[in-house]
């Protein structure tokens, strides 16, 4: 098992050292899909925050009642629910925001990090470790979402608009009249802003001397300090 | 190659040829010559400027980008002023500066540097730009500047390449289709709309001259692309020859068969490789004109085979004589 570390280290650590998106590169499909608009980017990732938590303290709490041979199942059916009822909420109370999601908001329970944080954290400590790992990996999450957002929304219309703030109005007059980058909000400006970020993120924990991201080595992995020995032979593998 | 040469201690090749990249590179550019010239007579002095910006910005962009990575410099070696140029040729003549400097910022940075410079590339840098553009600027990069209109008022026209396709999509192709389009020796001298350093077919051709005089590329894949894109339009336009011969000059098909899919870095070394590549490239081009959304689709073609390039390579590799070729292990002893 894992050595016990502060909860202080729990939290910060999914903010860039182990960011799910930027440094474990997961949960892809949506980070790429709904990154287009810094609202949408945000509403996608306080929604997976959310059921991030919940789904951790809820499997946490359960950890030594599921058996690990049906645990993956047992892990998708809690997640689902605590996604319907997310899903439901912001039906409920932010329906424009559920129209801007639309597919990916149900897909949550397909996202790669929260059955990740689950069998990698919640499955393996106690509740309260969990509900702020869930916390922190959520937040990660979410600024990896907002400065992609923030990045594509910008040079692809020229200006950013909030709904909560300035009226719902852009906060400032495009800046390239007429013609915005339009390949920022395409698919492939999804992926080159992808693709910068991660290699920021993987210069800044450089610099803080953590392991760079490289393939075929297992140090490279930002898991290797909570990973066990015997897991580490399959991923030699 | 480009380092220190007085003391090589290396593997095979020891006999090198002359030729250096600054060399082929010059030549490419010395090509590429006569298209200037042509564009400048029919667009105007502004082709001129866009020119220069795009060829200031890439050297520039190379030199800073060299420093950044602290890696020696190879501005000297003037592919970053070939990709320049062709970048410039790529765009209309009333393209925005900015745009034309975010591109070639794009080519030599992005697509260029960060994948290791001259010879890394995975795909053409001017083409990956080309692309980048028409899908951020889609208006910008489809206002066609008619010949000649620089000496009075400029004028925006279509480009013949979407009425070709219209063409093709009314279904009936008989020589009448072909009255609201320049003449095909107009077409051929380069009197017609579209980027700056496409339409004069003539000039291009000079500039092939050149390149295989000088031997800096083979005919093969011009020739395998060419053809093979023209027996295909041969036949979509009921063996019409006027069809062929406007889908031939027309866009960027010269242009993108001579100097962008003869990039070395790019395209197959082999024969055989060059073959098969030109032929996809024909295909795709093809295709994509006469199905696709785009009324272009030389620079998706070319990019997309760019792509393929090593599996190409894996499959042509040439076998040394006398070997066997190795059979398949069996399965785990017993």
């Amino acid at each position: 098992m894992a050595e016990k570390k502060s909860l202080g280290k729990e939290l910060t650590k999914g903010f860039l050292d182990e960011n799910p998106v930027l440094r474990l590169v997961l949960g892809t499909c949506p980070t790429l899909a709904v990154s287009t608009s810094v609202e949408s980017a945000i509403g996608m990732g306080l929604a997976a925050t959310i059921v991030l938590i919940c789904s951790n303290i809820a499997i946490s709490a359960l950890r030594k009642v599921i058996p690990s041979k049906v645990r993956i199942p047992a892990y998708v059916v809690v997640i689902a629910s605590f996604v319907t009822i997310v899903q439901m909420l912001v039906k409920a109370f932010a329906p424009s925001l559920d129209e801007q999601l639309g597919v990916y908001l149900p897909l949550i329970v397909v996202n790669c990090i929260i059955l990740g944080r689950a069998e990698a954290f919640a499955g393996k400590n106690n509740v309260l470790a969990s509900a702020v790992d869930g916390l922190g990996m959520g937040i990660g999450f979410t600024i990896a979402l907002f400065l992609m957002g923030f990045i594509r929304e910008f040079f692809g219309t020229g200006t950013v608009t909030i709904s909560l703030i300035n009226d719902g109005k852009a906060l400032w007059s495009p800046i390239f009249g007429e013609n915005p980058i339009l390949i920022f909000i395409l698919a492939p400006g999804g992926f080159f802003v992808f693709g910068m970020l991660i290699m920021l993120a993987n210069k800044i924990a450089e610099r803080k001397g953590k392991p760079k991201a490289q393939l075929h080595s297992c140090k490279a992995c930002p898991m290797f300090a909570t990973c066990t020995s015997s897991e580490k032979e399959d991923c030699d593998r | 190659m480009i380092l220190d040469k007085k003391l090589s201690v290396s593997a095979s090749p020891h006999d090198h040829s002359k030729d250096t990249v600054t060399r082929i590179m010059l030549d490419v550019v010395i090509a590429l010559v006569p298209s200037l010239i042509a564009a400048f007579f029919l667009f105007g002095p502004r082709t001129l400027i866009v020119s220069a910006v795009s060829v200031g910005t890439c050297v520039l962009a190379e030199y800073l980008s060299r420093i950044v990575m602290k890696r020696h410099q190879t501005i000297a070696d003037l592919s970053a002023v070939v990709t320049g140029l062709l970048i410039a040729f790529n765009v209309p003549t009333s393209m925005p500066l900015w745009m034309v400097v975010l591109g070639d910022i794009f080519a030599i940075v992005v697509v260029k540097q960060m994948f290791g410079g001259i010879g890394m590339n995975f795909v053409n840098p001017a083409l990956a730009t080309r692309i980048m553009l028409i899908a951020s600027f889609p208006t910008e990069m489809a206002k066609w500047n008619a010949p000649f209109s620089w000496k009075t008022e400029a004028t925006t026209t279509a480009s013949p390449l979407g009425e070709i396709k219209n063409i093709f999509r009314s279904g009936t192709i008989n020589d009448d289709s072909f009255a609201e389009l320049p003449s095909l020796m107009d077409m051929f001298l380069g009197k017609r709309a579209g980027s700056l350093g496409e339409v004069c077919a003539i000039a291009l051709i000079i500039g092939l001259i050149y390149l295989l005089a000088r031997r800096v590329i083979k005919i093969t894949i011009p020739l395998s692309y060419v053809g093979s894109f023209a027996v295909i339009m041969f036949i979509a336009g009921g063996f019409n020859l006027t069809f062929l011969a406007y889908q031939v000059l027309s866009g960027g098909l010269l242009l993108g068969a001579i100097f962008m899919a003869t990039d070395y870095t790019t395209s197959p070394i082999n024969f055989k490789g060059q073959v098969i590549f030109g032929i996809c490239c024909g295909i795709l081009t093809a295709l994509i004109r006469l199905f696709g959304n785009l009324p272009e689709g030389v620079s998706f073609a070319i990019i997309l085979m760019n792509i393929l390039v090593p599996h190409i390579e894996h499959l042509t590799t040439p076998k040394p004589f006398g070997t066997v070729k190795e059979k398949k292990k069996k399965g785990a002893e017993g």
